[in-house]
């Protein structure tokens, strides 16, 4: 007589194992199929084309009832079980009790919904089942605003099918770039820019808080305060194995039901498959990996030997247009080699990691034709070492010659074209060197080639090495760092011009050779993209050298030094009780600098945030003495005191540091406000200084007293305060513009010159536009750092992560 | 080994480092932007810098004090600067990191 087989859960894995059990011995087992939704086994996998009306519910059915007739499973859909008597050996579901000899689980997973207020408002989906898309294709039909929370495979695909049919859509998503688990950076960077340009709105890096509305939802609230209007908002946020049966009936199941590599659970009567298990520590969401669990639970139902063996899987978003392929592991490592390709004007990007001469990750983006065969080649582990110097342009070029790309610039024909963006020709180009222009700039004045987006430089420099040769010296300009061949000013330059607005953007569209940057490049790219797109970007720590991501001064120990502002080099009898009492309770060693403030030296970092918040208490804010910003204004005592004092020089100083404090700039920039000639704030040798005349106010730049010391130079002479203020704001911001990162404003004068500083900062609309600009930075930066980091959170980061001291080794 | 749980990977943000306190000193334990973790002594052989105040890029990370820069595998430094620092298994597990503490606990029970 034939054994009895009970199946909970009617998906693809169990479908696949019930495949392979017919198949091979339709005689072994009289099976019941019990399943939660009212339908037998359909391709989840296709939800997204039914959502996007690519395909209907009918296309996606892989088992229809007479598949289940034919061979004699007993099915019974939309009964939930509801327990599993292990002692019976018995499935109990809508009060029917089903014996069995064999058990399989395969209950999937449930959609994760984040713990928000408002999750249970009517408008409020998952994405996991047919139900699901039934009622967003409803919201659809409606038209209007939806959110997706979770930018992963689903979320995207849910997110372009919407958009598709006409609702505007926004993905809130928490971490930094979308699809992490299987994109890189770059790779997520250039997915994000094409579902924006489907009109698609993308929140990284953002929590949402809650959902908002009264009897539906109506919005949604990010931790951001950004709010998001949402006439559906699906979450997709990820799964979590639906393991309730599982746990009842005292399984062992950890994140899920803990299965061997025979698929059995912690009774060997009861397997389970699919996405509800857990095999060696591991989760399933691919369904490569569940057909072979399928496969290993069928051979082992009927006793044949099988063990499951995870496998490398690839993933590919079902997103019409959107090319994106990713297999394997593609992160750095010793010993690994990366081979990155970017063609920034077509947006394709590819990474392979090698390890040795194997092939054991890849990401593309934009052209994933070549997907397969490097797919292939990493499962067969194949030895590339004969065709790595062309591998990563796919079997196409395999074979031919490694290519030299001189030879390939001097074979191309007269008619190609060099620079896309003015549209010269090889032919005008070649036309200007053989008339004698000898310079990339001679070349770029008199045919505009790489006048612009600026990424045919190289070309030209290899057309005029072609054409030149040894007369051809390639200009000794100096790349920001062994990560691309671009200076800071060229950089600089085009993440202006071509409004690029995150560090995957800069490093894809200007070909970056490393992955992620290096401690010289991220840290100028950071200040660059903060300071010139205020609003857009958003500061990355992980990007910020050590002081300033601590927001304190390192010491040779490894301690820290504290340093809270004096507005002008003012203070009070409150703030220096609350420095004192912080120096005794901290141990700290106290100096007073240069720059009129007091230093607390000596700190431990763990205690940074607790000193933060008794100076806070005080109404002290950070002094940024650890910042590339402004750092103090000093200043005499002026006409309040002094009986030489021609105007208010301290007031003056108060309010500037008022004005800018906060504000990051290329390198640190020091003030100085003397109140009269005799110059007792040491004025002219700041980075801007002032001194006050009967007349009005002096403003210099350009002074230094560090590595080298020099007077400033005159910048203007003003009449009142305010159009002091105004100018010296201005020049802050033109800076913070035009400087090169770690240049300190001598350096910058010296490069662009006093004069041109003075004829922008001169047109009275420039300068107001230069004001403007830099009070709209404030509105973001602009913001006490320790006050924000004296929460609770803070305070753990700032700690040890463990303390294994107590800990005693047997 | 002695595995130890030593914290859940998000506390530590990627291209990013925190500290494990031991009888034997401290351990900078990294998270990389592929989210791998390694362990490696929390002491620059130049001059006793913080690795784990330094910036991280790909498997590497910069010392805070002078620029030496470290393979975070191996623990060699890079380029033209020669030392190497000591280094620790670590692992993920559901999302937890794991720290082969066996040279990092006091000897012997006191």
């Amino acid at each position: 007589m034939a054994r009895k087989l009970v199946v909970i859960g009617a998906g693809m894995a169990s479908g696949r194992m019930l495949e392979h059990l017919t198949e091979t011995a339709p005689e072994a087992f009289d099976i019941t199929l019990l399943n939660a939704e009212a339908r037998g086994n359909y391709n989840r996998i296709m939800l997204s084309p039914v959502l996007a009306g690519d395909k209907t519910y009918d296309q996606i059915v892989t088992h229809d009832d007479a598949w289940y007739a034919a061979r004699s499973i007993a099915c019974r859909f939309g009964a939930p079980v509801t327990r599993i008597d292990r002692a019976a050996k018995t499935v109990i579901s809508g009060g029917q009790t089903t014996p069995y000899d064999k058990l399989v689980i395969a209950t999937g997973s449930a959609p994760f919904i984040i713990p928000v207020p408002g999750r249970e408002l009517p408008g409020v989906v998952s994405f996991r089942d047919l139900d699901d898309v039934g009622t967003m294709q409803a919201a659809a039909a409606r038209g209007g605003a939806a959110v997706v929370i979770g930018g992963g495979l689903l979320g995207l695909e849910a997110a372009a099918a919407l958009a598709a049919q006409g609702m505007q859509v926004s993905v809130i998503h928490l971490m930094g770039h979308l699809m992490e688990r299987q994109l890189d950076p770059a790779a997520g960077y250039l997915l994000q820019k094409e579902l924006e340009g489907r009109g698609i709105t993308i929140h990284c890096r953002g929590a949402t808080k809650a959902i908002l509305g009264a009897d539906r939802a109506e919005a949604v609230l990010l931790e951001d305060g950004t709010i998001y209007p949402a006439d559906l908002v699906v979450m997709a946020v990820g799964i979590r194995p639906e393991t309730r049966l599982a746990v009842d009936a005292h399984l062992e199941v950890e994140r899920g039901i803990v299965v061997s590599d025979q698929m059995v659970t912690s009774d060997p009567d009861i397997l389970a498959v699919g996405e509800c298990t857990e095999h060696q520590g591991q989760l399933f969401g691919l369904v490569a990996p569940l057909y072979d669990q399928a496969q290993v639970a069928a051979q082992v139902l009927l006793a044949e030997p099988a063990a499951f063996r995870r496998r490398q899987t690839a993933t590919k978003l079902k997103v019409t247009g959107c090319d994106l392929f990713s297999a394997g592991d593609f992160a750095d490592g010793e010993g690994r080699e990366e081979i990155v390709f970017r063609d920034p004007a077509r947006g394709i990007y590819k990474r392979l990691v090698l390890q040795g001469d194997r092939l054991i990750g890849a990401v593309m983006y934009g052209d994933t034709a070549d997907g397969n065969w490097f797919f292939g080649l990493m499962k067969e582990s194949a030895d590339l070492s004969d065709m790595r110097e062309t591998l990563i342009f796919g079997p196409a070029f395999q074979g031919g010659a490694p290519a030299d790309p001189m030879a390939a610039v001097a074979a191309l024909p007269d008619d190609a074209e060099i620079c896309g963006c003015n549209g010269v020709n090889k032919g005008r180009i070649m036309a200007a060197i053989q008339g004698g222009a000898g310079t990339l700039e001679a070349v770029r004045a008199c045919t505009k080639a790489s006048g612009s987006c600026g990424t045919c430089s190289g070309l030209v420099e290899q057309l005029m090495a072609a054409t030149l040769g040894e007369a051809f010296a390639a200009p000794a300009a100096r790349p920001i760092c062994g990560c691309t061949e671009l200076t800071h000013e060229d950089v600089r330059r085009l993440i202006k011009a071509r409004a690029l607005k995150s560090m995957p953007a800069v490093m894809q569209e200007l070909g970056w050779k490393t992955s992620c940057g290096c401690h010289v490049c991220r840290p100028a790219l950071n200040f660059y993209l903060l300071a010139d797109w205020p609003l857009d970007y958003r500061d990355d720590p992980q990007s910020r050298l050590v002081n300033e991501r601590n927001h304190a001064n390192i010491q040779k120990d490894g301690t820290y030094s504290v340093m809270p502002r004096m507005w002008g080099g003012m203070t009070n009898p409150e703030e220096l009780r609350a420095i004192a009492d912080a120096a005794e309770k901290f141990g700290a060693a106290v100096k007073v600098t240069g720059g009129q403030r007091i230093d607390l030296l000596g700190i431990a970092k763990a205690d940074l945030p607790e000193i933060w918040a008794d100076l806070n208490a005080a109404g002290m804010v950070s002094g940024h003495a650890y910042s590339k910003g402004l750092r103090t204004v000093k200043t005499c005592v002026g006409s309040d005191w002094c009986r030489f004092g021609t105007q208010d020089s301290t007031g003056l100083g108060i309010t500037l540091e008022k004005r800018l404090w906060g504000a990051w700039t290329p390198h640190k920039v020091k003030l100085g406000v003397s109140g009269c000639p005799r110059n007792c704030a040491e004025a002219t040798c700041k980075d801007i200084g002032v001194v006050c005349v009967d007349s009005g106010y002096q403003i210099g730049v350009g002074g230094a007293a560090g590595m080298d010391v020099k007077q400033t130079e005159r910048l203007v002479d003003v009449a009142s305060e305010q159009e002091a203020i105004d100018w010296i704001v201005a020049f802050v911001q033109l800076y913070r513009e035009h400087g090169k990162y770690l240049d300190r404003p001598y350096k910058w004068v010296a490069k662009v010159g006093l004069g041109w500083v003075q004829e922008v900062l001169a047109d009275d609309r420039r300068r107001a536009e230069l004001v403007a600009r830099f009070d709209l930075s404030q509105t973001i930066y602009q913001k006490d750092p320790w006050a924000a980091r004296t929460d609770a959170a803070t305070r753990r980061a700032w700690s040890p992560l463990a303390d294994l001291t107590r800990e005693a080794a047997e | 080994m002695t595995w130890i749980d030593i914290g859940a990977l998000d506390d530590i943000p990627a291209r990013g480092a925190r500290v494990v306190k031991t009888a034997q000193g401290c351990v900078a334990v990294f998270r990389t932007q592929d989210d791998r973790v390694f362990a490696l002594d929390d002491r620059c052989p130049h001059k006793g810098g913080q690795l784990s105040e330094g910036l991280v890029h790909g498997h590497r990370v910069t010392c805070p004090l002078h620029n030496w820069v470290f393979d975070l595998e191996t623990g060699q430094a890079q380029g033209a600067d020669e030392g190497q620092v000591a280094t620790f298994a670590a692992r993920i597990e559901g999302g937890r990191i794991w720290l082969d503490a066996a040279r990092l606990l006091r000897r012997g029970a006191a």
